[in-house]
């Protein structure tokens, strides 16, 4: 007999594939039965009737949906994304390049902000009311009511231009050192962990003041215990699953919010390109990339959820 | 004095309370409370919700739950003053010397971590015994505790146990560092009656055979008069009541104290006459949507027209399914309703609307049966305007005199749900069923969320409306005392059956079938002994059989 | 009728001025919206309170026409999304069944790509209109506000008092509206604040990318966008809408609190 867990877990898995299916359908013909012509938009006003047909005939327009659907499907999952209306390119190799780009930003942004925010999640537990607790909630609050584009020109305008302790570009290129990619890229990584800081640190503060509350907290408390072997042995066990689901769904925000930082800060990653591109209305390279941040956010989610099916003694040891 | 293991002299307990949209203001929760418990004794607390008595358990280990601050009086245990005890004295006496039993025990264990595991912490913090030593004797209170595969029970995890065995379990974790004294939270008032029983039994054998000290906090009086040497009676905080158990149930000298002993003793003698029934149900099957399982099965029963038929059962047995079939929220697979001679449609949605106004129901949590947003005036009004199309003045003094029927008289009848106490926000409910001059009210538990003396006018107001309106009352209840005092007809159901039907003479009367012999015999009574009399009883009988 | 708190005063006071100098931006504001009155990024001055933008026109003055864009975009966007939200989640909670289904999936389809880039794929193939932004950040929004009102509708319908009504005979209309709405609207009202703030920041951010208002109209994001240029410079023009944007977001969020606070007072209340 298979185990629960691994059932529940391949279900999940399915499930996210199934849905990142749907949401290829979904953006295939979006972008299709939207008013608004592809050819039209490419030619602008030096459309003619003939050079529109002839347009339409090369990127393959007049076909039916459904096989250019099939054609399309059929290309991603070769890694095949098409090419760019605008300049031929080919945008798989494109992408290739940029996306390693962006998930080494998003990968040093997960890396300050993730235990930054779980460590001020947890001293806003531990003086839950009091003045620390009220500075963490009013400064993230700040933090949240302010949009990534502006956070980012913020610190420009102070840390680069004023007092020039940080480089305003964050241009990276082969042959850099580790150290010197880490320097350039510092401004948009401190952007992007305030971005999600604000969230991640008040969702922990939430899941752990959750678990605090629990009657066997009491229970550990009225054994005895010390408050330190009560968050080690009581809590801990039991907030692991919540903070870890609002790391993910954090994760999965940060992708997001890379898309605006690239452009603040010129950055070589996916969200630049994808920006560009819809400016030109360039549709293919718009569809490659927002397939690709789909299914970032996606696999993020599943993460979380298998994560916390994973952590629940229910399903880990059933009756 | 010396002899004395706790003795509180004096207690004052204040706890800040944050109205929302007002000033956080200071609340008295306990006030002038003095109690003396000896080695080896066990002192019962006994009082109505909002008595403060599960607060006066905790303060033996100095303990405030959200906010409660002790701000007078001493608390003595074994010679010292635990209060000039510092943080670290008070997490030397937690666990070791005073431990604690909660009433819910489901929540009271951490769900990631084994059993034994959370059973034997306390003895390995305080460094009283190796870990074998303390598994050892975790397994011997198993197995005292009466819990089955005791040796491997411990690898448990808290969700693959029941209720009564995860009690139980509890209980073995607050014996298990051998302390002086253990506080007894309600263990047993979330259990059904069948296996508080058991539980209580257990519990009380485990203190005798151990020797150790209890707080015996309970609502239930004659739950804690089987355990308690001495009894408090409390109310609003302050002390009403003090002495011997003996004492406080034969001879109480309070009002208060002589109310609660007396409570659900109302007499009700059935009513004989044989009305043609009003409801008939006749060899209805069901099963909710999705499930493999019927929670009904060829259930048969009959109501009178103005009685009332009690269907008594622990949870599970299908009860309140019984009342969804009824209303039609359940359409049954099989079966079918006959009421005032007429046949009900399965479904809700094909009756009409004199069969919707006929039949009215009762809920047991009065708080969430009204809609908070609306005035008594709308709750009672809006069936009188639905189904009779009252309006304007005639229908504010219908309402009116439906409030002065269920004796609540005027001033109410533009306030919130939420400006009234538990008692009238119940009387209210019964006054929207009334609204509808129903033929059958299905009351659904609806004493079991209130405090006994309110119940007990709940339900003396219940038999004065069926006399004067001749309404018929299909009863809901886990609770036999209430049977007694409202039954005409009783039905008792388990796990889906009914498996005895009869006037209430006939179904409390020998000779009994083994389940209702069992619900019967398990229900406490107010008076001492009865418990070491009904399992004597119960060891007789599985020793002839 | 209680008190009302500072910190609710405070925010009362503030999104209250900002919705006047969005109505009022005509009689306010001291010059037009495209006039070009000065030099490029002239200093903060008397006659012009915040100087000027990149090609010289009055800074206060675009603020103050942006905010009245910004703040329009916004809230039609808002009302669009809560009331499609709010009535398909109530009719999914209430009618239940296969129209669940179908409205639950499909809004869990439509969340599962990031409502930005949800965005910038509709954008890529529309042209950008104030219609077309309005609608596309209504819609995207409206997932929540669906998923709110449906999860607080299911929590309100298995209430005995719901089941009391249905009972009673009672007609869906009746459920919906007298018992099931009255108390939902706590918390409805005090989403409707922070999805309004959602949507200044997004129309912001696809003004800011280029992709939203469309010059020479101002907004808040353009303004951002224009004057970029001038940061390097240390010049802070372009900093000023996050001033307004940050103000006008925490002051929304204070009046959201305090009615979620004010209005949950009634339910727990015993005795």
């Amino acid at each position: 007999m298979v185990h629960p867990v691994i059932k529940l877990i391949a279900q999940r898995i399915a499930l996210g594939l199934l849905l990142l299916w749907a949401v290829s359908v979904l953006i295939f013909v979006g972008t299709l039965i939207l008013p608004g012509d592809v050819a039209q938009s490419i030619l602008g006003q030096a459309a003619t009737p003939e050079t529109l047909a002839n347009l339409r005939a090369e990127l393959g327009l007049d076909e039916p949906p459904l096989t250019r659907y099939l054609s399309w499907a059929g290309g991603v999952l070769q890694g095949d994304l098409g090419t760019a209306l605008t300049n031929g390119e080919d945008i798989a190799s494109a992408i290739g390049k940029r996306l390693g780009n962006t998930l080494f930003l998003a990968f040093w942004a997960a890396v300050v902000s993730v235990p930054l925010a779980i460590f001020l999640g947890l001293m806003a537990v531990r003086y839950r009311d009091r003045w620390p607790d009220k500075l963490i909630s009013g400064f993230t609050l700040a933090t949240i009511s302010v949009p990534e584009f502006l956070l980012g020109y913020i610190a420009v305008y102070f840390l680069a231009v004023k007092w020039r302790l940080l480089p305003s570009l964050a241009s990276i290129y082969d042959g850099m050192t580790l150290g010197e990619q880490l320097y350039a890229i510092s401004m948009p990584v401190l952007v992007l962990v305030l971005t999600v800081l604000g969230h991640m640190m008040r969702m922990t503060r939430a899941a752990i003041l959750n678990v605090m509350q629990s009657a066997y907290i009491e229970t550990a408390e009225l054994k005895g215990l010390r408050p330190i072997n009560i968050i080690a042995k009581h809590a801990f066990p039991n907030a692991i699953a919540p903070v870890i689901n609002v790391v993910m769904l954090n994760m999965a925000y940060l992708v997001v919010g890379v898309v605006v930082v690239e452009v603040v800060f010129v950055y070589p990653g996916m969200g630049q390109y994808l920006v560009d591109h819809v400016s030109k209305r360039d549709v293919p390279v718009v569809q490659a990339c927002g397939l690709v941040f789909a299914a970032i956010y996606i696999g993020l989610n599943i993460v979380a959820d298998v994560v916390s099916i994973l952590a629940n003694p229910r399903l880990r040891h059933p009756k | 004095m010396s002899d004395a293991l706790l003795e509180i002299k004096g207690l004052r307990i204040e706890a800040t309370s944050y109205p929302p949209g007002e000033k956080p203001r200071r609340v008295t929760l306990v006030d002038d409370v003095s109690l003396r418990l000896e080695k080896g004794k066990v002192l019962g607390l006994i009082g109505e919700s909002g008595a403060g008595k599960s607060t006066i358990g905790l303060t033996s280990m100095a303990y405030g739950r959200g906010g409660v601050q002790i701000t007078g009086g001493e608390i003595w245990l074994k010679g010292r003053d635990i209060l000039k005890g510092g943080p670290a004295g008070l997490r030397a006496l937690r666990g070791c010397e005073v431990t604690y039993v909660a009433q819910s025990a489901a929540a009271a264990f951490n769900p990631a971590k084994q059993l034994m595991e959370q059973v034997i912490e306390a003895t390995l913090k305080h460094g009283l015994s190796t870990s074998a030593e303390a598994e050892a004797r975790a397994v011997v209170l198993f197995r005292k505790l009466g819990l089955p595969n005791p040796e491997t029970i411990g690898k448990r995890f808290p969700h693959q146990v029941s209720g009564g065995q995860l009690q139980r379990v509890m209980t073995a974790m607050a014996l298990c560092s051998k302390p002086d004294l253990v506080v007894f939270d309600e263990p047993t008032t979330a259990l059904d009656v069948t296996t508080q029983i058991e539980v209580l039994a257990a519990i009380k054998e485990a203190i005798a055979e151990t020797g150790v000290a209890a707080l015996y906090i309970t609502h239930d009086l004659a739950v804690v008069a089987q355990v308690a040497d001495h009894i408090m009676v409390l109310r609003h905080g302050k002390m009403v009541e003090y002495g011997t158990t003996q004492q406080i149930i034969e001879t109480p000298a309070q009002e208060y104290t002589r109310a609660l002993v007396s409570v659900r003793s109302i007499d009700h003698a059935e009513k004989t006459d044989g009305a043609a029934p009003v409801l008939s149900v006749a060899g209805i099957t069901a099963r909710y949507r999705g499930t493999k399982f019927d929670v009904l099965t060829n259930v048969t029963v009959d109501l009178p027209a103005g009685q009332t038929l009690a269907v008594v059962g622990e949870s599970g047995s299908g009860k309140s399914t019984l009342a969804r079939v009824i209303t039609g929220l359940l359409p049954p697979s099989a079966g079918r309703i006959t009421f005032a001679g007429r046949q009900l449609s399965a479904a809700l949605k094909d009756r009409s609307k004199d069969d919707l106004r006929e039949v009215q129901m009762i809920y047991q949590m009065a708080d969430v049966a009204m809609n908070p947003r609306q005035t008594v005036g709308t709750v009672i009004g809006r069936p009188l305007e639905f189904y009779f199309g009252l309006t304007g003045e005639a229908r504010r003094i219908r309402v009116q005199e439906l409030l002065d029927q269920i004796e609540m008289g005027k001033g109410y009848i533009d306030r919130y749900p939420a400006e009234l106490s538990g008692g009238q926000k119940q009387r209210v409910c019964i006054a929207r069923a009334l609204a509808a001059k129903p033929r059958l009210i299905i009351c659904d538990e609806v004493t079991s969320a209130l405090d006994p003396l309110v119940a007990d006018g709940i339900l003396k107001l219940l038999l004065n409306l069926q006399a004067q309106e001749g309404v018929a009352y299909l009863f809901i209840t886990h609770d036999l005392a209430t049977v007694r005092a409202i039954a005409d007809r009783i039905a008792v159901m388990f796990k889906g059956k009914v498996v005895r039907y009869g006037t209430k003479t006939t179904v409390l009367s020998p000779p009994f079938d083994d389940y209702t012999d069992l619900l019967l015999s398990s229900v406490p009574e107010m008076k001492m002994g009865w418990l070491e009399n009904v399992i004597a009883n119960r060891k007789m009988e599985s020793a002839g059989n | 009728m209680t008190r009302i708190p500072l910190a609710a005063m405070i925010g009362l006071f503030f999104t209250g001025a900002y919705f006047l100098s969005a109505i009022f931006a005509g009689v306010i504001a001291p010059y037009g919206m495209a006039e070009v009155v000065g030099d490029s990024w002239e200093p903060w001055s008397a006659a012009h309170w915040l100087g000027t933008d990149t090609i010289g026109r009055d800074l206060l003055s675009r603020m103050i026409w942006g905010g009245q864009t910004t703040i329009f975009v916004a809230a039609a966007a808002t009302a669009l999304s809560f009331i499609t939200g709010s009535v398909l989640g109530f009719a999914a909670a209430v009618l239940g069944g296969w129209m669940d289904q179908l409205l639950s999936r499909t809004v869990d389809l439509v969340m599962s790509i990031p409502s930005l880039i949800s965005a910038l794929l509709i954008l890529s193939v529309m042209p950008s209109s104030l219609i077309t932004l309005i609608v596309v950040i209504g819609l995207l929004d409206c997932t929540r506000v669906f998923r709110l009102s449906r999860a607080v509708a299911v929590d309100i319908t298995v209430m005995d008092y719901v089941e009391a009504a249905r009972l009673r005979g009672e007609g869906t209309a009746w459920i919906v509206f007298r018992e099931i709405l009255p108390n939902a609207l706590s918390p409805l009202v005090a989403e409707m604040g922070l999805r309004f703030i959602f949507a200044v920041l997004f129309i912001s951010t696809l003004s800011f990318l280029g992709l939203g208002i469309q010059p020479p109209m101002a907004d808040w994001g353009g303004i951002v966008k224009e004057n970029k240029e001038g940061i390097v410079y240390g010049i802070p023009a372009a900093l000023v809408p996050a001033v307004a944007i940050a103000t006008l977001a925490i002051s929304v969020n204070l009046v959201a609190d305090w009615i979620l606070n004010r209005t949950s007072s009634l339910k727990g209340g015993r005795g």
